[in-house]
């Protein structure tokens, strides 16, 4: 028993030996570039691909599979130093979304690149030469390469440890991680020094990757897997923080390995959990700092909103008039395509109404859209409710939801409410896909079909067009009404809107669980439409898909998140038939349209 | 040395500089005088690139220096002491003098921690000390420390006595005295007249985003007129 403990929390202590490489990286660049990285858990990956690559190539031995191990994350770290210089130096200066958008798009190259050159199998590498037994600690088994896995964690924390107390280098990270404009006007440049930190934490990234080969095997699915993980480590030991990032590594990997003995079912819950408990009573994070105030981006001052004017309001009505008549005329296929659209207005517009009017960033929006899907379908499928009851009751599960997630989310601010929403969306995420008995799991939720006076396509077309673009007139409503000022006003400044008399943190708190219920909507007849529901539904994917609609269309316009949708599903809708690589391209215009348009497309209208 | 002609900067829509246009002779105590919110502090960072100018030309050693990024203003000799004094507050003080410290440059003595001991002679005793952990007189020191660190050819001090006891601004006093007297040039943006009286060789007074007076000390301490109206407060 007690042989089985320690077997248990040495697990735990190798889980953390690696997502500490991996989060220490992400963490170090984080705090000097300020730059949420998606990406790094692309590095992540191609390292874990390209040591499988040196592992099977090289010859055998411990000089070559060392040897290649280093040169994977040698290679990552000049893989992540090439995009810093081509694409990261150029958007320093854009909104922190922007930024985590045109990061994104490098999720997706890589990706496409990684299926491109290894292929959708999972490959499974050699075990390190010399290290394929176990060792008996108290009577229970323990592989022999964890334990060296353990060693080089331990490692790898001195020598950074040492690197940021001892070195030139190590002290200009830590000062610019607080400061980093006082560390430019003492004449320090700071190209040199993103560059190296880049350098430094995708070879971490990487040698993390390359590391797990003998472990498990590589797949595709490890980049977006790994981040969350390492999201929830760096913002639970404090943005920035070396030793916070161990110390929540640490916890995790526990966590991790004895939440299997007793919860096996919710495993990935309790680590959003966990997440979410610590960011409510340190928001910063267990070893954070609240940001210096000089590291406010210099974010221009925004116009404020205004109705559309008499000739937008005329394009508005034509193009609705052209839409309610499409159904007569259009094909089946273009009549799905126009559903699809629809529903992804309605889910952009109560995504921008949590982001324009309210200021609040969600990285996990998708949440509230698989709640009103899952409540939709589980009502079919366990009481065979009716289609028209699930759809009235999926919003007010969406909303409850979004009343229940959104109480933590705003009591954050920036970078440490957006994590949390993410952390939210998982847990929802993890609990449709662990809780196989209940929500059918991977398998999802098939035969969520429409009565009959439902099933034509023309019928759907005109059902969701109607009310789509109803939910989203009644979020425009809310906006130009005596509520959306008072958002608006603590958006603009949280202190004057208080001092008038606005209680700012409900107001806030209402907008969210209004936008959830909204997008419970949409994801419910998402549901009808489609006949079934899947994880998938809550994943990062969808969340991103929602915010790349917002931030194309520009959040500080009403009208943006209806073009960015339209403009969106369009492009995913054309390029899923032209090509097989259709991540990478996307990957390549979000990365184009964020260097070249960094206001959005509605922004490209208004300059003109 | 130093020459600013018709400076204009913005923060967002605000138009705080309005046209500054000012000369730092080498070797000189330059004070820049005026309220609260007349636009010292902006003129510094419009200096240095941290609030790029709009129009207008900035002049070092001859050479334009507008719209270079702060770090090349730095390396090009100039020295950057904020107002709000910046300190790294999880680095020791030996550390923050290392963040900046830069090549030594032609013709100078250059700048090491034993000589800002010996100028701040209360920092060496607390090297290894946090600068979180000190008072604002000893954070001031470490702030003008480590841009001497920089080995640079002219300081911006911006409003070095604000917030301080009596008896530090004294100190602070000697200190300006003591740069000055070997040689550094130094455009000091100062509200305590006082302060600014004791330490100034010439002085500009702005108002409103503008230079509205300009002169000797001597001729400033005999303006009561000039010192009533733009001033007191």
């Amino acid at each position: 028993m007690l042989g089985n403990l320690v077997v248990q929390a040495l697990s735990g202590l190798a889980s953390a030996a690696s997502l500490f490489l991996v989060s220490a990286g992400l963490t170090v660049i984080f705090g000097v570039t300020r730059i949420v990285n998606f990406a790094h858990g692309s590095f992540y990956m191609l390292g874990a691909y390209l040591g499988w690559t040196l592992a099977t190539n090289l010859p055998r031995g411990h000089v070559p599979f060392w040897g290649g191990v280093v040169l994977a994350a040698v290679i990552v770290g000049l893989v992540g130093v090439v995009v810093e210089l081509l694409l990261l130096r150029r958007i320093y200066k854009a909104p922190e979304l922007f930024q985590l958008l045109a990061t994104f798009g490098v999720v997706l190259v890589v990706q496409d690149a990684a299926l491109w050159i290894w292929g959708p199998q999972d490959l499974l590498g050699p075990r390190a030469p010399g290290l394929r037994g176990a060792v008996y600690i108290l009577d229970s088994r323990f592989p022999l390469y964890d334990l060296v896995l353990i060693g080089i964690g331990i490692a790898v924390f001195l020598l950074l440890w040492l690197l940021f107390q001892r070195t030139r280098f190590g002290i200009l990270v830590r000062a610019a991680t607080a400061d980093r404009e006082m560390v430019g006007a003492l004449g320090v440049n700071q190209r040199l020094l993103f560059t190296g930190v880049f350098f430094l934490g995708s070879a971490l990234a990487g040698l993390a990757g390359a590391l797990q080969v003998p472990r498990e095997s590589v797949n595709l699915q490890m980049d977006l897997a790994i981040i969350a993980e390492a999201f929830v480590v760096v913002v639970v030991g404090g943005l920035g923080s070396l030793p916070g990032a161990a110390l929540a590594a640490l916890l995790l990997g526990q966590m991790q390995a004895f939440g299997i003995l007793v919860f096996p079912q919710i495993t990935l819950v309790l680590v959003f959990l966990v997440m979410a408990a610590v960011l409510v009573v340190r928001p910063y994070g267990l070893l954070g700092r609240a940001p210096a105030g000089h590291a406010a981006s210099l974010a221009p001052v925004e116009p404020p909103i205004a109705p559309l004017s008499p000739r937008g309001r005329l394009v508005a009505g034509v193009a609705l008039v052209l839409a309610l008549l499409a159904p007569l005329v259009l094909a089946d296929y273009a009549l799905v395509v126009m559903t699809e659209i629809c529903l992804a207005i309605l889910f952009a517009a109560t995504l921008h109404f949590i982001m324009g009017p309210g200021g609040m960033a969600s990285f996990g929006h998708a949440a509230y859209f698989g709640i009103g899907a899952y409540a939709a379908a589980l009502l079919v499928k366990h009481l065979a409710a009716p289609m028209e009851l699930s759809l009235l009751a999926a919003p007010f599960a969406a909303g409850i939801a979004g009343l229940a997630f959104g109480w933590f989310c705003v009591r954050l601010s920036g970078v440490y409410a957006a994590m949390l929403t993410m952390a939210f969306a998982q847990i929802a995420w993890s609990t449709a896909f662990q809780w196989v008995d209940f929500t059918g799991g991977d398998n999802g939720i098939l035969g969520v079909w429409p009565p009959a006076w439902a099933v034509p396509k023309p019928v759907q077309a005109w059902g969701t067009l109607i009310l789509c673009l109803g939910g989203a007139f009644l979020l425009r409503r809310a906006i130009f009404a005596p509520f959306g000022a008072a958002l608006r006003a603590q958006r603009d400044s949280v202190l004057r809107a208080e001092a008038i008399g606005i209680d700012t943190m409900r107001i806030r708190w209402f907008a969210f669980a209004i936008a959830a219920a909204f997008a419970g909507l949409a994801g419910a007849l998402f549901a009808f439409t489609k006949g079934s529901v899947f994880p998938t539904y809550m994943a990062i994917p969808r969340s991103i898909d929602g915010l790349m609609m917002v931030l194309l269309g520009g959040v500080q316009t009403v009208t943006g998140p209806i073009l960015g949708a339209i403009a969106y599903t369009g492009l995913h809708e054309q390029l899923m038939r032209v090509t097989e690589l259709w991540r990478a391209v996307l990957g390549a215009i979000i990365i184009a349209l964020v260097l070249f348009f960094p206001r959005g497309l509605a922004g490209l209208g208004a300059r003109s | 040395m130093l020459r600013l002609s018709d400076l204009h900067a913005h923060y967002g829509r605000a138009h705080i500089l309005q046209g500054v246009s000012l000369h730092v002779r080498p070797g000189e105590v330059h004070v820049l005088l005026g309220r609260n919110g007349a636009g010292k502090s902006t003129t510094m960072k419009a200096i240095m690139g941290l609030v790029p100018p709009t129009s207008g030309g900035v002049e070092f050693l001859g050479q334009p220096i507008a719209g270079l990024e702060p770090f090349e203003v730095a390396r090009r000799g100039l020295g950057y002491v904020p107002e709000e004094r910046r300190v790294f507050a999880e680095l020791t003080v030996a550390e923050n003098l290392e963040v900046g410290r830069q090549k030594p440059r032609e013709g100078l003595a250059p700048w090491s921690v034993e000589r800002i001991c010996g100028v701040f002679p209360s920092l060496a005793a607390m090297l290894k000390r946090p600068g979180g952990r000190m008072s604002g007189g000893e954070q001031q020191m470490l702030t003008i420390g480590r841009t001497l660190m920089g080995n640079p050819r002219l300081v911006l001090l911006d409003e070095p006595s604000e917030g301080l006891a009596p008896v530090i601004v004294d100190r602070m006093a000697d200190a300006v005295r003591a740069l000055r007297a070997e040689g550094m040039s130094i455009l000091l943006s100062e509200q305590n007249w006082h302060f600014a009286s004791r330490v100034g060789d010439a002085a500009s007074i702005i108002e409103k985003g503008a230079i509205v007076w300009r002169g000797s000390m001597a001729e400033l301490l005999a303006d009561e007129a000039a010192r009533g109206r733009y001033l007191t407060v």
